[in-house]
Parts: structure tokens; C-alpha cells; sequence
């Protein structure tokens, strides 16, 4: 074996659309060869490591809207794609109302990898590890997608197909992500297991989302979100009508934290075996459901 | 593959630079410019030694492509100094003994230079959160982080 001590990227075009109507009609006309791109923390690694050959990389961070970050009292909160994640991180709209997301932001690795990161690119790249992804979902993010059929939205909860699957098509350029205002007198926490306390990926990811709720029986709603655990972001739904069925006690948290466990589908890898992570998802999401719910109270 | 000519400003002076699509912000450094300060590590976003400023906020130069910098603001290690002195943060990191091999330094100075302007008082754990992706191998970092809160004072004390 050879090893290449100064590997770099291998040929590409680089194009830059004028407008979103140009991008979505480059990429759908090279749906082969061709890419968008954000902050490329992800695919340019991955090109480098001669698992992608992209043809064509379409730049889209200077399209219209794309590095807007806004909210609104009605409408909630919008983040262009090219806004990074250091920017969400310190937007104090964003540490008010979503602190779960900057929360999410900051677990991402390095201060200098963030200013290039973007959560659309994160979300769209639908790694099973993605560390905002669990967040964007608890906080229900909805997709604005520009297509070759014009725009639509796409809400997060379906997003997901498997690995680096998504519903998205050829043409189709993610131009913002929007959450609704945040439930009332929400809590959230985004535990991370990694192989050191700060910067790697996750070996298991666990947001938890908890919030008054008197249309459900024990008085509260939770949100839980699993990284690293399935081919997809999961969303464990047994635990959360577990929850919003039982009154909360100490006992009722650790059962949902089992059926959390259960609901995973976890692999062995470098990062992890398959046992290990089940055991992780049953006692992380009983610490962040029992933090949720301290802080409730 | 396409050339392209960009307009991009190092350490305060205005280059043109034609660059492929596929070159590296930190191989342009390196390669086209010869400015050999900002390192080559790992090449994937990880060790922190290609860290430059772009447009004041620190980036890793190897996960930025050179054409994205056309019209953008470059900082390299070799801008940090002023016309007579080094920068608080070079001196000290010197004085406290913050450097070994040096390879890791250039980019540990970038990062910590832009830590302290956008946070003027660091805690201990807020320079490591913030040297996360810099990696260094030799000095066991008790003595960066000894002179970040060095360099710190020194601002402070001339302000």
C-alpha cells in the first residue's frame, strides 16, 4: 500500500449560478456528475478520499436568501444555507428561544470547521451522526427547497431516507431551514458520547425536548432524537406517548429511556459496537429526560 | 479544468491569483504564493495547522476551496506581526513556552488571536473549547493555554 502523504482534491469544475433558477437547472441537467455545496467540511474530505467524484461542484452560498438568519414573534425562526454554525451559535435570537440548537452548534467539532459548517449542509448531508440534525428535528424544522418545479417545503420527520438518502432530488437546492416558535416553557438538552469530551463525531447522540402540555395526560410532551444509533436520525415515538401517557416520576423516565434503547437499531464500527451504543441510547436518554425534566420544575 | 482569476487580500495586500477550481486556499498559500507559514497537516479539517483568518473568523485554509476567496480578506501568520513588534498573542506564547516542534503554532496563533477579539477574557475552558482544533503534539498544551492568558493581560493592560 502507498500511502499519499499530501493527498489532495481531485479534478472538478467549480460553478457558480447566478441565480437559484440557474443552479437548480445546472444540477438537474448533470443529475450524474454534478453537486451543490455549502461549506464542503463534508465532501471535501470525502472527495479527497476518492469516495466522491463529482464532475461539477455547484456553489449556492450566494444565491438569494441564503445567508439570511431571521425571526419573527409569528413566523419563528429562519437560517439561510450559508449561514454557518458559529454564526447560529451567537445569533441571540437563537440562544433565547432555540438554545437547543446553538446547544446542538457548538457540540460540531472546531471553532474553525464551524465557520465554514452550515446546519442546512449538516442536514442535508443526512448523516446518522449529524450533531444538529437531532435538534432541527425536536425543534420541527421545515426544509424551503428550490426546485426545477419551482419552491415547496419539506418537513424534517420525512426527510430522512437512509445514509446520505434524502427525499431531495436532482435540481433541488435547500435554501433555508424554518422553525416554528418553540413550544412554550421548553427545555432541551443534546447529550454526546464521543470519543473525547469535545470535537470528535458521536458514538451516540441524544437530544431531549420537554414542554408543558395539558391536552396529554401526564401534563407534559417530550421530543427525543437519536444520533449515530439507525441509518437514519431517529425519532424513538414509543418513549415520547410513553411519556405523554404516565405521570412523570423517576421510574417512568427510566422506562422511557429502555424504550428508547429499544427502538434503536444500532451497528458495530470503528467508533463503537452495536451493544455498547443500545446501552448508551438506555442511559443517555435517562439523563438528558431526567435533566429536561429538572429544569421544567 | 478551469482556471479561474481571483482578487483576493493577504495580510493586507491586493493579489491576483489564478487558481484551478480544484485548489486548496492553504495550497495557494503555500504553492502559488510561497508563503509557507500556514502548514499542511492532515488536509481534512482536523489538526488545525492550515488555521488562517478569512474575513476576520478563523477556517481551516485546507477545507476552503482557493476560488471561494475571490474578494475576501486573508490573514496568515505571517500578517500577525506589526510593522515593529510581534503580536501580543506571538509574544506570549514565546514567553511562557508555548512552542516546541512549531509546527502546530501558526495556526494555534490564529485561532487564539481571533478567540481574544471576539472574547477579550477568556476562562481556561473557554480557550480550550476554542483551540479544539488545533492539535499539537508536543507541548501538552498547558503552556498555549498559560499564554493565551498571557497575551490576554498584555491587551489588557495596553488598552
Amino acid at each position: 500500500m502507498t500511502i499519499n502523504t499530501h493527498p489532495t482534491l481531485p479534478e472538478f469544475e467549480y460553478i457558480q449560478p447566478a441565480t437559484l433558477t440557474d443552479a437548480s437547472e445546472f444540477l438537474a441537467s448533470h443529475a450524474a456528475d454534478a453537486r451543490p455545496f455549502l461549506g464542503g467540511t463534508d465532501i471535501f474530505v470525502r472527495m479527497r478520499d476518492g469516495f466522491l467524484t463529482p464532475k461539477f461542484l455547484v456553489d449556492v452560498k450566494k444565491l438569494n436568501g441564503m445567508n439570511d438568519l431571521k425571526f419573527d414573534s409569528k413566523a419563528g425562526l429562519t437560517i439561510g444555507a450559508a449561514v454557518n454554525m458559529n454564526q447560529v451559535a451567537a445569533s441571540p435570537d437563537v440562544q433565547k428561544r432555540y438554545s437547543l440548537l446553538a446547544q446542538a452548534c457548538r457540540s460540531v467539532a472546531s471553532y474553525q470547521l464551524r465557520t465554514r459548517a452550515t446546519v442546512v449542509g449538516n442536514v442535508c448531508n443526512a448523516s446518522p451522526a449529524g450533531d444538529t440534525i437531532g435538534a432541527c428535528l425536536a425543534l420541527d424544522g421545515t426544509l424551503h427547497i428550490h426546485g426545477v418545479k419551482g419552491v415547496r417545503q419539506e418537513s424534517l420527520k420525512s426527510f430522512f431516507l437512509g445514509p446520505g438518502k434524502t427525499t431531495l432530488k436532482p435540481g433541488d437546492v435547500v435554501t433555508a431551514i424554518r422553525f416554528p416558535l418553540p413550544p412554550k416553557g421548553c427545555v432541551g438538552t443534546y447529550l454526546k458520547l464521543g470519543r473525547n469530551q469535545l470535537s470528535d463525531l458521536s458514538i451516540v447522540g441524544v437530544t431531549a425536548l420537554g414542554y408543558p402540555d395539558s391536552s396529554c395526560a401526564s401534563g407534559y410532551r417530550f421530543r427525543l432524537a437519536l444520533a449515530s444509533v439507525a441509518p437514519i436520525p431517529l425519532m424513538p415515538v414509543d418513549a415520547e406517548i410513553y411519556l405523554a401517557n404516565h405521570s412523570i416520576t423517576p421510574e417512568t423516565l427510566r422506562e422511557a429511556a429502555r424504550l428508547s434503547a429499544d427502538a434503536c437499531t444500532p451497528i458495530d464500527d470503528v467508533r463503537g459496537t452495536a451493544r455498547y451504543r443500545k446501552q448508551m441510547v438506555r442511559n443517555l436518554s435517562a439523563k438528558a429526560l431526567t435533566e429536561v425534566w429538572k429544569n421544567l420544575n | 479544468m478551469a482556471f479561474h482569476k481571483i482578487n483576493v487580500t493577504i495580510n493586507n495586500e491586493l493579489e491576483q491569483v489564478v487558481v484551478p477550481s480544484n485548489m486548496t486556499l492553504m495550497r495557494m498559500l503555500r504553492e502559488s504564493l510561497a508563503m509557507t507559514g500556514t502548514k499542511n497537516g492532515c488536509s481534512a479539517g482536523e489538526c488545525g495547522a492550515c488555521t488562517v483568518l478569512m474575513n476576520g473568523e478563523p477556517v481551516n485554509s485546507c477545507m476552503v476551496l482557493a476560488v471561494e476567496c475571490d474578494g475576501a480578506k486573508i490573514v496568515t501568520v505571517e500578517g500577525l506581526a506589526g510593522e515593529k513588534r510581534l503580536a501580543p498573542i506571538q509574544e506570549a506564547i514565546i514567553n511562557e513556552g508555548g512552542v516546541q516542534c512549531g509546527f502546530c503554532t501558526p495556526g494555534i496563533l490564529l485561532s487564539s488571536h481571533a478567540l481574544l477579539k471576539r472574547n477579550p477574557h477568556p476562562s481556561d475552558d473557554e480557550i480550550r473549547e476554542a483551540l479544539v482544533g488545533n492539535l499539537c503534539r508536543c507541548t501538552g498544551y498547558v503552556r498555549i493555554i498559560d499564554g493565551v492568558k498571557e497575551a490576554a493581560r498584555m491587551q489588557s493592560s495596553t488598552n
